[in-house]
């Protein structure tokens, strides 16, 4: 049950002002009051069965895009290996095969943003940067060819990547750059689908990660600043793909991350008390199948019988979710939104699918060949990551049947 | 200012520009203005040239107004103006200036840090982020910043008064509680039992006036956690609220597991209970979640 046939009365949701008005409460409601009218639209017509993914439009909004951008997309350049992978990693979800002439023009371009040293930069000539890094490798993932492959130069790389981390176990996220969490999660995920992780990249790192997280559950961008839908998905996925998930305080993760969907709108806030936007249904919502398989774990550790394992199965509301996708949060002329009544742009078209993908399908960790791999010490980050698999029985998909996306396996965010 | 193609090539003449190279067929193309072109391709010449000059610093400004998140033209503005010793402060009203229309760039607010860590002078800073805050009170960058200022300056003391007035303003502010987790918390030796019984005292004060508010809810969770105190103490406190209420109702799910764990089977039953009416009455949204939470109640305990 989502929103629209659930128990409550669509008009019983608004949330409530105690009797005290304030900035948050009013730009809350008024959010409400948006997605209320689009919900009730289709209330009124009685049409939740015929809700559709306008997959058409998505296609023509990503393909028309990548032709070519106004000069307005200035601000973007220089994170043009991100336009490549949000427009690749989209496209891939929507089950759009990936055409030769526009795989090699990606391929070519890429090669141009990787520097010498190591990394690629955000555009030709730029400094090499692990987000812009993170981008480019998990394209050419999806591109899964021997030539994208053979693009990347992994001993530059992984010497490049040494020369980011710090001694408390961060990543700077370019020579001279920040330190957050985002700047491991890119760098592990490099890491791990290139094959050279060593123990050198992680050392004191899931220590620095615990640091991070804090009294409400979720995790932030550096120890002691609040806790972020975005930080908090790196943060977990870094800490899984090195094996050390079980460091964090997991059910306080698990009651923060849940208590980030909202009861009305069905899509998830970034923190509590902001306002819903529809990249968290990726970042928020990629949580729970990591959720998912540590609360297993933990639990056949404890060799407590009890809990069925579909009891753990996905704890938020998949219905709900894409309840806010496709009828709140996708735009008229093709693409997808942070809410409405907001035009689209690339980032928020491709989270928003991805979110779509987790909450339809049902992605499960094969714990028993990890435990068996684990006694003969052949368990690292790499075997981890392939131990994903899709569960068909668990698909659960609102609207029409054809509004199933491509299952993604979540950990690395791609393969 | 904006140089205009015109006198890019007349003050950078002596140096061969350097022409972007995408590839034959790149995805997603921007059509930049020729003014961004042109100067990105004599920027890329001076850094080949490592040229730290004068006008290769009114180069780097030119184009971060274009495109205030190249990090890349940053990092390289950074070097010139260390490297001609510039006058730092300057700089900082080149950053405020921008900050105004980018108040979510990581350049910028790293930029700053840069500036600031060099100076060793803190006494605009607190000001500068006041100014944002009173625009976006969550802004992310904004507190993430302040906090790297109270750390690196140790400066505490306008912090709780600041806090103070947010919360005022809006309790629902969540970044401003966080905050207060950060600035209450930072010298371990100062936390005793009167300052946790005061910190309590607060945040129930402010959920009583407004209990739909998660956010002192979640405080008061950090508050116990500092403490050896049990949240068993909270129970009466939960009770004072109308039961549909869905915070004060998780937090008696907690307490009442915790009991039950100790083998008080009423407090497992009332726990259940309490799963129930939010799975399927007051917290719809999150009934996998409830369910969860009522099997792992019910389960015998190993
Ligand atoms: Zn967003």
């Amino acid at each position: 049950m989502g929103i629209l046939d659930g128990p409550t009365p669509l008009d019983s949701l608004f949330t409530k002002h105690d009797g005290n008005i304030t900035h948050s409460w009013t730009l809350q409601v008024e959010t409400e009051v948006e997605v209320y009218k689009l919900y009730k639209e289709v209330l009124d017509t009685d049409d939740l069965n015929n809700v559709t993914l306008e997959r058409e439009r998505h296609l023509n909004y990503l393909l028309s895009g990548s032709k070519g951008l106004n000069k307005y997309f200035v601000v973007l350049d220089a994170s043009r290996p991100w336009i490549c992978y949000w427009v690749v990693h989209a496209l891939d979800i929507l089950g759009r095969t990936i055409e030769p002439d526009f795989m090699r023009g990606c391929i070519e371009m890429l090669s141009k943003y990787q520097n010498p040293t190591g990394g690629f930069g955000g555009g030709f000539g730029q400094l090499s940067h692990l987000a812009a890094s993170y981008a480019a490798v998990n394209a050419l993932a999806v591109f899964g060819t021997q030539e994208a492959y053979d693009v990347i130069d992994r001993e530059n790389l992984y010497k490049w990547l040494l020369s980011l981390k710090q001694p408390d176990g961060s990543y700077i996220m370019h020579k001279g750059g920040e330190v957050d969490v985002r700047g491991v999660y890119c760098a592990l995920s490099i890491a791990v689908l290139t094959n050279i992780l060593t123990p050198e990249l992680i050392e004191g790192t899931p220590e620095w990660i615990k640091k991070c997280q804090t009294y409400e559950g979720g995790i932030g961008g550096v120890p002691g600043i609040e806790a972020h839908g975005g930080y908090a998905f790196c943060g977990l996925a870094a800490m899984e793909l090195m094996g050390t998930s079980e460091k964090l305080d997991i059910s306080k993760l698990l009651r923060w991350a849940v208590s980030l969907q909202m009861p009305l709108e069905g899509g998830f806030q970034g923190r509590p008390n902001k306002l819903v936007d529809g990249c968290y249904s990726f970042w928020v919502g990629g949580l729970y199948p990591l959720l998912e398989t540590i609360t297993l774990r933990q639990q056949l550790r404890e060799k407590k019988q009890a809990i069925k394992s579909s009891a753990c199965q996905l704890l938020f509301n998949r219905e709900a979710l894409q309840e806010y996708i496709l009828i709140a949060a996708q735009s008229q002329k093709g693409g997808l939104v942070d809410k409405p009544p907001k035009g689209p742009d690339f980032y928020h078209t491709c989270y928003c699918l991805s979110g779509l993908s987790t909450a339809q399908n049902h992605v499960v960790y094969d714990i028993e060949k990890a435990s068996e791999l684990e006694r003969q010490g052949k368990l690292n980050a790499t075997a981890r990551s392939l131990l994903w698999a899709e569960d068909v029985s668990g698909r659960l998909v609102i609207g029409k049947e054809e509004n199933l996306v491509v299952c993604k396996r979540s950990i690395l965010d791609e393969k | 200012m904006t140089l205009s193609p015109y006198d890019l090539k007349s003050n950078y003449g002596d140096v061969t520009p350097i022409d972007q190279d995408d590839g034959p067929s790149p995805i997603a193309p921007i059509a930049y203005s020729t003014e961004y072109s042109t100067a990105m391709a004599y920027f890329r010449a001076l850094v080949r040239n490592n040229e730290k000059s004068k006008r290769a610093l009114d180069l780097t400004s030119d184009i971060i107004k274009h495109n205030p998140a190249h990090y890349t033209v940053w990092n390289y503005r950074q070097q010139i103006l260390f490297t001609l010793d510039e006058n730092l402060t300057k700089e900082l009203e080149f950053v405020k200036g921008l900050a105004r229309d980018n108040p979510k760039n990581y350049q910028l607010w790293h930029h700053r840090q840069v500036i600031v860590e060099k100076l060793s002078d803190s006494s605009k800073e607190l000001e500068f982020i006041n100014e944002v805050l009173d625009d976006d009170a969550k802004n992310y960058h904004a507190w993430s910043y302040r906090q790297w200022i109270n750390t690196h300056f140790n400066l505490w003391d306008d912090e709780l008064p600041f806090i103070d007035t947010l919360l005022k303003d809006d309790v629902r502010n969540n970044s401003a509680w966080n905050h207060r987790h950060f600035v209450v918390f930072h010298d371990l030796d100062a936390i005793d039992e009167s300052l946790i019984q005061s910190e309590i005292n607060y945040t129930k004060e402010k959920i009583r006036q407004t209990p739909n508010n998660i956010s002192p809810w979640n405080y008061l969770r950090g508050v116990l956690e500092k403490s050896s105190r049990d949240i068993q103490e909270l129970e009466s406190f939960c009770k004072e609220f109308t039961d549909n209420d869905i915070n004060s109702m998780g937090w008696l799910v907690d307490i009442y597991e915790n009991r039950a764990k100790n083998g008080d089977d009423q407090a497992k039953e009332d726990a259940i209970k309490i799963c129930e009416s939010l799975a399927n009455k007051y917290d719809t949204i999150r009934k996998a979640y409830w369910e969860y939470r009522k099997d792992e109640i019910a389960a015998p305990s190993s």
